[in-house]
């Protein structure tokens, strides 16, 4: 029984996006791809059991889907002659793409377009590629199971009214737009790790592993794209350091006071593998390569002082460069303030207020450079700040104990 | 599959003659290209009347339906394979004519 129900899972895990990819294709609409590959999972796990798990799983599903479409359009069709003709898709297949010629591919740029909110492009992703569930998605993201349904019912009422196409965009608008599916993936990734709410988790490993999964296929489908592999080193590097992040009390623990035996060797391994790959290719490194590179030398540290800085820091000023966001100077500050000082460092925080002033980060960086200069009433007035403004229940709780620990 | 592509302003302004010469170049190569159906530009909304006959009864007004600092200032109707043509296409005429587009896709 147990067997029975991992192939299922397995199946799932393999076969799902790839399922729904192929049938979009034949068919023409998600809609339909959906709810076939949905109902061929649902008669597995009825038939399987006493019939056995079939020899090619993927090929059992893939053709129990193929014949719940058709008996769809073909109900449909008897009750509504204007319906079939809708069905009957977009005229021409879509043109042969040679390298990255996948059908799952086509599906991430559809479910990533532009044109959707950012929002509805994250649930569609889970929805569509991951084949996460709707109350999945839902709680994930700690929305109305209804609102969830309704937003990717309209996204999926678009797609085919707007005629949001189903293909690899051209050369032109290839690295815009896969960025915008990076930046998907990212989007998931982060609010896994740093999950908001007073009541959930502190970091949802489904979500984190989801996203990295997700990033894994993008990386089978584009494989020579640096950015694409910066993204993948990067949530390694961060995901390796999960089990050291949250005390068994539920407290956040912050870097330099982590257990790095408790790190993930093997995702530092592989994180480390591809920012060295990444370096080795000699291409000037976009933004996630950058990040990926900051976190192999955290993760490459035995400790907070053994950390190479000034390596962080040229990283940061190289980053700056591409990004000159605010978040980005706050983080480069953090590695001032180890190189020549928190004094320093403190100025150039500082400067940040007028655009950071509602960014928790912000405040909590302040209290503790704050406090590394001995200026306790300022410190706490920061860190009350700050734990106004977090979200994540393993943050307030570090920070609560920071500010408690301050002297009075 | 035929977009229409909304111009939407917040001005009292007309085209420059550089807008409107930009916007020659564009209509140009959307009839070259194969993908012109129709355009045209609007007069000041203030230029507007609203008929309401659904009951049978005519009801005039004087001016637009929609009072808001946004208007259409005037419209493209394009053929375009899919969105990312009319996207493409739409992003070139709001260049052209220097103003914000809407695009959105016939029934």
């Amino acid at each position: 029984m147990n067997t029975i129900r991992e192939a299922i899972t397995r199946a799932h895990r393999e076969e799902w996006a790839r399922i729904v990819a192929s049938l979009t294709r034949r068919f023409g609409d998600l809609d339909i791809a959906e709810e076939a590959a949905a109902e061929a999972f649902a008669t597995a796990v009825q038939r399987w059991p006493t019939d056995g798990v079939p020899p090619n799983p993927g090929a059992w599903l893939t053709t129990t889907a193929n014949r719940q479409a058709i008996d769809r359009i073909r109900r449909e069709s008897k009750r509504d002659d204007k319906h079939r003709k809708a069905q009957v898709f977009h005229d021409d297949p879509p043109e042969s793409l040679g390298a990255i010629d996948d059908d799952r591919l086509r599906l991430v740029f559809t479910c990533c377009h532009p044109a959707l909110a950012m929002e509805t492009r994250v649930a569609l992703t889970l929805r569509m590629v991951a084949g996460l569930t709707m109350p999945e998605i839902a709680r994930a993201f700690l929305v109305a199971e209804s609102a969830m349904g309704q937003r990717i019912t309209r996204a999926k009422a678009k797609i085919k009214a707007a005629r949001i196409p189903y293909r690899v965009p051209s050369a032109e608008d290839l690295p815009a737009r896969v960025s915008g599916v990076l930046a998907v993936l990212y989007l998931v990734f982060n609010e896994g790790y740093l999950a908001t709410g007073p009541d959930t988790d502190p970091v949802r490993h489904e979500l984190t592993g989801e996203a990295i999964r997700l990033t894994r296929l993008i990386r089978v489908l584009l494989p020579d794209d640096g950015e694409v592999a910066g993204l993948l080193a990067l949530m390694l590097l961060i995901e390796a350091r999960r089990p050291a992040r949250v005390s068994p009390g539920g407290e956040l623990v912050a870097l330099g006071e982590q257990d790095r035996g408790a790190w993930n060797a093997e995702l530092i391994a592989e994180g480390h593998r591809l920012v060295r790959e990444r370096l080795a290719a000699g291409v000037a490194p976009g933004r996630y390569q950058i990040l990926a590179a900051i976190n192999a030398v955290h993760t490459s540290a035995r400790d907070m002082r053994d950390t190479d800085w000034s390596q962080v820091l040229a990283l940061y000023d190289q980053l700056v460069r591409l990004d000159p966001s605010p978040i980005v100077a706050l983080n480069r500050a953090i590695a001032v303030a180890e190189l020549d000082g928190p004094e320093v460092a403190l100025a150039a925080v500082d400067r940040l207020e007028h655009r950071l002033a509602a960014y928790h980060a912000y405040h909590a960086t302040r209290a503790d450079l704050l406090r590394r200069l001995g200026r306790g009433q300022e410190s706490r007035a920061a860190y009350d700040r700050a734990i106004d403004l977090a979200g994540n229940t393993a943050e307030t709780a570090y920070l609560t104990r920071r500010r408690d620990q301050l002297l009075p | 599959m035929q977009y229409l592509i909304s111009v939407i302003h917040d001005q009292a302004t007309l085209a420059t003659p550089e807008e409107d010469a930009a916007i020659d170049v564009f209509n140009d190569r959307l009839q070259t290209e194969g993908h012109w159906v129709f355009a045209g530009g609007l007069a000041s909304p203030e230029t507007a009347t609203v008929i309401d006959n659904r009951g049978g009864s005519e009801m005039v007004t004087d001016g637009p339906f929609l009072e808001s600092k946004e208007y259409l200032a005037g419209f493209w109707i394009i053929e375009a394979a899919d969105l990312d043509v009319a996207l493409r296409l739409a992003a070139e005429g709001s260049r052209a004519c220097n103003r914000k587009v809407e695009v959105r896709p016939f029934q």
